[in-house]
């Protein structure tokens, strides 16, 4: 099986985020900052997707959205979490609406800090989760899976 | 320079007849906007004749209910379907009713006091 | 009669940009009503108004929207300075309105960019986005972030820009707007474009007003209203002409956005030129009391900003009713009898920002 690193998807999940993060994820897939060099690709379709990017909070209704987003993305799959809302819930972190960060409901293995998180560091959370991607790829592989 | 804009009260009873009128003025709705306060709320509705800004307000007991206007100006149910949900505010007869699950938040009406 | 369908649309869709979600009663391939469920981004920040005093509380509204954010901590200072009964000074009026347009013609931009993604036009979709960097940057320059600014407070604003910066930004946007009179020929003459824009999503004008379109919408449907006429901040000394046209339709959308993209060019260098010295701020001492409607034009439309206060740091109500949430009606007037095929760039001919709406 060839390397998954070489060319990863990515799909991109607005959670409840306030849309600054989420301009800055497609600013990351647009000419000047453009992650594709790096052999990503953008889809909008979970089951083709490696890599989740999701912005925003976890409220009370996008919580089923992102759990069945997760669940139809195939093994190894890798979730960064992009901007502090992502991460912690930021601040909106008291509203009454909001349930924390992306962690509360899947397994987040990247958190890409700011507000808004800059196309540098997205790009730098991406480079992060494709290793890890990688890193998951070859201990599935030594498990004879 | 700073918009003048005209508040008047008006009692609940009299808000089907006020928006018929907008209706035949040929207002379109602005914005509708509840605030809450000790036992009862605050409500604006507000209309638009080309740049004339006109505004009603309605103080209401916590317990009465009002009519809705949506049948006049469509755009009014998702006013008024947020009001319901986010503040408790009995509206009846609303064109396209979410009964409370407009937002579908867990918490009951957090607005209201 | 055919078989009648509910299709379930979003919150997550290859060709939505953000999380909405419609119910589409189809009859074969007619859309013949849409019934939109929000909530996905709802996070309820207008309660916060009890936890932050009100010059905190500046931080959270800009991030109700992060495209709008100049504009509506701008709408929010404008509402307490009212309240307050100050005047600011004029450069600081100056400086606001210079932002403001530079974040109309970033959000055109993008807007412009995600329709041509829309109808698969990619190529299209990246010069738009190449080209809203460049603003991007002088946002950068001049106040320190990218898409939240943090540059408006009660009383003026935090940052001033010097006679160099803002001569070389005009420059800059001279540079882009041949490029982008290109670009735009692109939008307004391809036949492609065309097909999937003329005569698709018609709003009659009527209709306008009955479901309550705001901004290009409206002005889509032949009714000259602009809340900048109201002359806040230094519209009332810049002169300009608003953008109709009386096609009604998508394309008739995307030409009067286009129009506002060269406008706010305009706006720009007419304010740069006559942008007065002096202070960026006043001082404004005390706790607001008493309320005040503010109404001011974003790029998606007209912003309703209401504040309530009561003489403490804590404000009793900070409302922002934006320019999607009223859009959401005349959306789903135009959803109606369009094919399925057209849903996706009728939701983008509003311009929805979905995080604006559910706030």
């Amino acid at each position: 099986m060839g390397k998954v690193s070489k060319s990863p998807w990515i799909m991109h999940y607005d959670g409840s985020s306030c849309n600054g993060c989420d301009i800055e994820v497609l600013a990351c897939l647009t000419p000047v900052y453009d992650v594709e060099r790096f052999g990503v690709i953008n889809t909008g379709n979970p089951k083709h997707a490696d890599i989740l990017l999701i912005t925003g909070g976890i409220n009370t209704q996008n919580k089923a959205v992102v759990e069945q987003i997760y669940s139809q993305m195939p093994n190894p799959k890798v979730v960064v979490a992009v901007g502090i809302c992502a991460c912690n819930g930021g601040v909106f972190k008291e509203c009454y609406n909001i349930l924390g960060g992306a962690d509360k409901v899947i397994p987040v293995d990247v958190y890409v800090p700011g507000c808004a998180a800059r196309p540098e560091s997205i790009i730098d959370g991406v480079v992060k989760g494709v290793e890890i991607l990688q890193r998951k790829q070859d201990e599935a592989a030594k498990a004879g899976m | 320079m700073r918009e003048n804009y005209e508040l008047t009260v008006i009692d609940s009873t009299e808000l089907p007849l006020k928006a018929l009128e907008m209706k035949r003025n040929n207002a379109r709705l602005v914005q509708i906007c509840a605030t809450s306060i000790e036992g009862g709320y605050e409500l604006s509705y507000s209309f638009a004749m080309d740049y004339e800004f006109i505004n009603y307000r309605i103080v209401l007991d916590a317990d009465v209910k009002i009519v809705s206007i949506s049948d006049l100006f469509p755009s009014a149910a998702f006013y008024e379907n947020e009001m319901k949900e986010l503040f408790g505010v009995k509206i009846e007869s609303i064109g396209l009713d979410y009964d409370n699950k407009f937002y579908r938040i867990e918490v009951e009406a957090p607005f209201k006091k | 009669m055919g078989k009648r369908s509910i299709v379930p649309f979003g919150p997550q869709h290859p060709v939505l940009p953000e999380p909405i979600h419609l119910d589409l009663v189809l009859e074969d391939e007619k859309v013949i009503e849409a019934i939109p469920s929000i909530g996905f981004i709802h996070r309820g920040l207008e309660k916060l108004i009890e936890k932050r005093d009100f010059n905190d509380y500046m931080y959270v509204i800009e991030r109700i929207c992060g495209i709008c954010s100049f504009m509506h901590g701008m709408g929010y200072c404008e509402a307490l300075e009212r309240i307050f009964d100050v005047e600011i000074p004029d450069r600081s009026k100056y400086l606001r309105t210079i932002w403001c347009e530079m974040s109309r013609t970033h959000s055109h931009l993008l807007w412009l960019g995600l329709l041509a993604d829309a109808f698969g036009f990619e190529a299209l979709f990246y010069q738009c986005w190449r080209m809203r960097e460049k603003i991007l940057d002088m946002f950068e320059a001049s106040t320190g972030g990218r898409v939240i600014f943090s540059v408006n407070k009660v009383g003026g604003v935090l940052k001033d820009m010097d006679k160099q910066m803002l001569e070389s930004f005009v420059k800059e946007f001279d540079a882009m707007e041949e490029e982008l009179k290109k670009l735009c020929d692109v939008f307004l003459t391809d036949i492609t474009v065309i097909s999937r824009l003329k005569n698709v999503g018609v709003l009659s004008k009527e209709d306008a007003i009955t479901y309550g379109a705001v901004g290009p919408m409206m002005r889509a449907s032949g009714i000259a209203i602009d809340t900048r006429k109201l002359g806040y901040a230094a519209y009332n000394d810049i002169d300009f002409k608003i953008i109709t046209s009386n096609n009604c339709d998508s394309y008739a959308r995307c030409e009067v956005r286009i129009g506002e993209l060269f406008q706010s060019f305009d706006i720009i260098r007419k304010a740069v030129k006559q942008i007065p010295d002096g202070d960026i701020a006043t001082t404004v001492k005390g706790n607001p009391n008493g309320e005040a409607f503010v109404r001011l034009e974003q790029p998606r439309g007209e912003a309703i900003f209401y504040i309530k206060a009561n003489g403490t740091k804590y404000l009793d109500r900070a409302r922002v009713r934006t320019p999607t949430f009223t859009n959401l009606a005349p959306l789903t007037k135009i959803l109606q009898g369009c094919d399925y095929a057209d849903v996706p760039i009728l939701v983008l001919t509003i311009d929805p920002c979905v995080s604006c709406t559910e706030r």
